[in-house]
C-alpha cells in the first residue's frame, strides 16, 4: 500500500513542476514591457526601468529565471502582492477558508440532494419522475451559474427578502476569527442571532455553487444504481425476504456510491473555478474573488501563484481520491 | 410439369438499413435530441438573418425609452416587444445579434481545438514510446487547471476581446480531443485491419488519416458537441466577469455584467440574455446526447 502512495505521489512531482512552468510562461505572455505594465504608467525613466529589471530579474536569461522563479517557490517564498504588500501566501490562507466552507455546503447540498434524486430516478425508471429528474439535471448540468445566481438573488432577496443579498455575515456583528469557519466562529463568539445570520448568507451561494455538480451527481447516481440493481447479489437479497428499504439502502446503494464518489473527486476543479463566479456575484470574500480582483487589478504575483496554489490544491485532491480509490479497491492498487 | 413446384420458395432477403439510416431512425425517436436540433435551428436562422429579424439596431439608444418593461406588462410597448435596457436599447435585438456571437465563438473554438487535439492525439496514439507521454505529461498538466480559471488567466494576460477569448476556450478544450483520440487510435491500432493495411505497404501518414482516423471519429463528434456547449457558457462566463468580449458589443454573457444593478428594478435585463445561453446550451447538449445514443448504441443503456 505503501509502494502504491509513493509511485502516485512520484507522479505528482512532473506535473507540479509542469504546472510551475505554466505559470511561469503565463506571465511572461503579457504583451508589452512587463515593468510599464507592473507599474502601470507609460515611459518609465530608463534608470528607474532598469533598476525594475534588475530587482525583478527580468534581464537574466530566461531559463535562469526559471530556476529562480522555482528556487524561491521551493523556499516557500510565493512572492508578495503588489496592492496590499502582504505575502501572497498569507493572504491565500487567510482567505481559504471562507472558500472551503462555502464548497464544503455546496457538495453537502449536491451530494444529498442529488443521490436522493438519483436513487428515486433509477427505482422508478422510465416513470414521469424519472423524466423529470433526469429533464432537471440536464438543465442544472446546462445552467449558467453566474446567471443563477442572479436569478436566486432576484427572487430569494430582492423579492421575497428572505436572504441576505451578499457577504458571509451582517455588519452588524463582529465575530474573531477562530477557525476561519464563519458557521463554528459565530457558534463559537456566543452572540445571539449570529450563526443564524451566517447561515443564511450560505445557503444561496451554495445552492449556485452546487448545482452543477448536484446534476452529474444524481445522473451518475441513477445510472449505477441501475446497473446495481441488477446484479445477482441484489435479486438474492430480496429473495431472502429482506424489507425493500433494506435491499436498495444496504445492498444497492452501498454499491452504486462507488462511482458517485469518484465523479465526486472530479467534481473539485468545477467547484473551484464555479466559486471564482459564485463569490463574484455574492461578493463573498474567498479564492475566486481574489483572484479576479488581482486580475482586473493587474497583480500579476496574485495571479500568478493564486493560480499555481489554486492547481496545486486540485492536483493534491485527485492524489488524494486516487489512493482513497486504491484503499477501496485492491484491483487499481496493483496495477502499474 | 411444374417446375416451380420442385424448388423451394427464396428465402426472404433481410433488408439491413443503412448506417446512415439507422443513425437516423434512432436520432429521430429521441425527442429531446429533435427539440434540441429545432432550437438550434431557429438560434442559426436568427444568426444568420439577423439584421432583418432584428427590429432595431442592437446599439441604438433610444434615449426616452430606458429600461422599458417588456410588452406583455403595463408600462411596455410593441416597438421593444422584449423591453430595452439601461440605456435605451432593445433587448430583442441585441439578443438575436448576441446569437451571432455565441455561435461563432463556440464554432471557432471547437474548430481551432479539434483540429489541433486530433493531430496531437495521432502523434500521442502512433507514437507511445516517444512523443506520445510527452504530449500526455503536458495535456495533464492543463488538465490541473479547472478549465474556467485557466480560460480566465490566459484572457488575463493576453486583454479581453473575442479573438483572445477563442483562443483561450479552444486552449482549454485542447486536452479532451487529445486524450480521447489518442485513446480511440490505440484501440485501433490493434485491429488486423489495420495491420493488413501496413502490410499492403501503407505509410504512417495514410495510416493515421485514411485507416485509422475515420474509425475514431464518433467518440469525437460527441465530445465536439459536448465541447460546443461548454465554449458557449465559458464564453459568457467570461463576459459576465468583463474578460470577454467587450461592450457594447452584444453577447449574453456581457449583457449580465451590468445587469447586477438592474436587480430590483428591471427583471427582464437580469433574465432574458441568461435565458438565452441556458436554452442554447441546454439544446446543444440534448442535441449531444441524442447523437452519442444514435452514433454509439452500446452507450445508450449505459448512462
Amino acid at each position: 500500500m505503501l509502494g502504491f502512495i509513493a509511485r502516485r505521489f512520484g507522479l505528482l512531482i512532473p506535473t507540479f513542476f509542469g504546472v510551475t512552468l505554466l505559470t511561469f510562461a503565463l506571465i511572461r505572455m503579457i504583451p508589452g514591457d512587463p515593468v510599464e505594465v507592473m507599474m502601470g504608467e507609460r515611459r518609465v525613466d530608463p534608470e528607474l526601468h532598469a533598476a525594475a529589471m534588475e530587482r525583478l530579474g527580468l534581464n537574466k536569461p530566461l531559463y535562469l529565471q526559471y530556476i529562480d522563479y522555482v528556487g524561491a517557490l521551493l523556499q516557500g517564498d510565493l512572492g508578495e502582492s503588489l496592492r496590499s504588500r502582504t505575502s501572497v501566501w498569507k493572504e491565500f490562507t487567510s482567505l481559504f477558508p471562507a472558500t472551503l466552507e462555502l464548497a464544503l455546503a455546496a457538495l453537502l447540498f449536491a451530494t444529498t440532494l442529488g443521490v436522493l434524486a438519483g436513487v428515486i430516478a433509477a427505482l422508478r425508471r422510465g416513470s414521469l419522475l424519472d423524466h423529470g429528474v433526469m429533464g432537471l439535471s440536464l438543465t442544472g448540468y446546462s445552467m449558467p451559474i453566474f446567471w443563477w445566481g442572479l436569478i436566486l438573488i432576484m427572487v430569494f432577496s430582492v423579492w421575497l427578502g428572505w436572504t441576505p443579498v451578499s457577504g458571509r455575515i451582517d455588519l452588524l456583528y463582529d465575530i474573531p476569527p477562530v477557525t476561519g469557519f464563519m458557521l463554528i466562529d459565530t457558534l463559537l463568539s456566543g452572540e445571539e442571532g449570529a450563526f443564524t445570520d451566517a447561515l443564511m448568507h450560505l445557503i444561496l451561494p451554495a445552492i449556485v455553487l452546487g448545482t452543477i455538480p448536484l446534476a452529474v451527481i444524481a445522473r451518475m447516481t441513477r445510472s449505477a444504481m441501475l446497473e446495481v440493481m441488477r446484479e445477482d447479489y441484489v435479486r438474492t437479497a430480496r429473495a431472502k425476504g429482506l424489507s425493500p428499504a433494506r435491499v436498495v439502502f444496504v445492498h444497492g446503494l452501498r454499491n452504486a456510491l462507488i462511482p458517485v464518489l469518484t465523479v465526486l473527486g472530479l467534481q473539485v476543479g468545477t467547484l473551484l473555478a464555479g466559486a471564482v463566479l459564485t463569490e463574484t456575484i455574492f461578493s463573498w470574500p474567498g479564492i475566486g474573488k481574489w483572484l479576479i480582483e488581482a486580475i482586473g487589478a493587474r497583480d500579476y504575483a496574485v495571479v500568478q501563484n493564486g493560480i499555481l496554489l489554486v492547481a496545486c490544491l486540485v492536483i493534491l485532491v485527485n492524489f488524494t481520491v486516487d489512493v482513497l480509490y486504491g484503499l477501496a479497491n485492491p484491483r487499481i492498487r496493483h496495477q502499474h | 410439369m411444374d417446375i416451380t413446384q420442385s424448388f423451394p420458395a427464396a428465402e426472404p432477403v433481410v433488408h439491413y438499413p443503412s448506417p446512415t439510416r439507422e443513425f437516423a431512425a434512432s436520432f429521430m425517436r429521441n425527442k429531446g435530441a429533435v427539440g434540441g436540433l429545432l432550437f438550434m435551428l431557429l438560434l442559426v436562422c436568427c444568426a444568420a438573418f439577423a439584421p432583418w429579424l432584428a427590429p432595431h439596431d442592437p446599439l441604438e439608444q433610444f434615449r426616452d425609452h430606458l429600461l422599458t418593461p417588456p410588452m406583455w406588462q403595463e408600462a411596455g410597448s410593441a416597438r421593444f416587444p422584449l423591453g430595452t435596457d439601461e440605456l435605451g436599447r432593445d433587448m430583442l435585438s441585441r439578443l438575436i445579434f448576441g446569437a451571432q456571437l455565441s455561435l461563432l465563438i463556440g464554432l471557432a473554438s471547437v474548430v481551432f481545438s479539434l483540429i489541433p487535439g486530433i493531430l496531437l492525439g495521432l502523434i500521442a496514439g502512433f507514437s507511445p514510446t516517444r512523443a506520445g507521454p510527452f504530449i500526455m505529461r503536458l495535456m495533464d498538466i492543463m488538465l490541473a487547471l479547472p478549465s474556467l480559471l485557466l480560460a480566465v488567466a490566459i484572457v488575463a494576460i493576453l486583454g479581453p476581446g473575442l479573438i483572445n477569448t477563442i483562443f483561450a476556450i479552444a486552449i482549454v478544450s485542447l486536452p479532451s480531443y487529445v486524450r480521447l483520440t489518442r485513446a480511440s487510435v490505440m484501440t485501433e491500432l490493434n485491429r488486423d485491419y489495420v495491420t493488413a493495411s501496413r502490410l499492403a505497404g501503407a505509410g504512417t501518414l495514410r495510416l493515421m488519416f485514411v485507416c485509422v482516423l475515420p474509425n475514431c471519429m464518433a467518440p469525437l463528434i460527441v465530445q465536439a458537441t459536448l465541447s460546443f456547449s461548454s465554449a458557449i457558457l465559458d464564453a459568457a462566463a467570461l463576459g459576465f466577469l468583463g474578460l470577454g468580449v467587450r461592450p457594447p458589443t452584444p453577447e449574453w454573457g456581457t449583457m449580465l455584467a451590468s445587469a447586477r444593478d438592474y436587480i430590483q428594478s428591471a427583471w427582464w435585463v437580469v433574465a432574458l440574455p441568461g435565458l438565452a445561453i441556458l436554452l442554447s446550451v441546454l439544446a446543444i447538449n440534448l442535441l449531444g446526447d441524442g447523437l452519442r445514443d444514435a452514433l454509439d448504441p452500446k452507450l445508450k443503456n449505459a448512462a
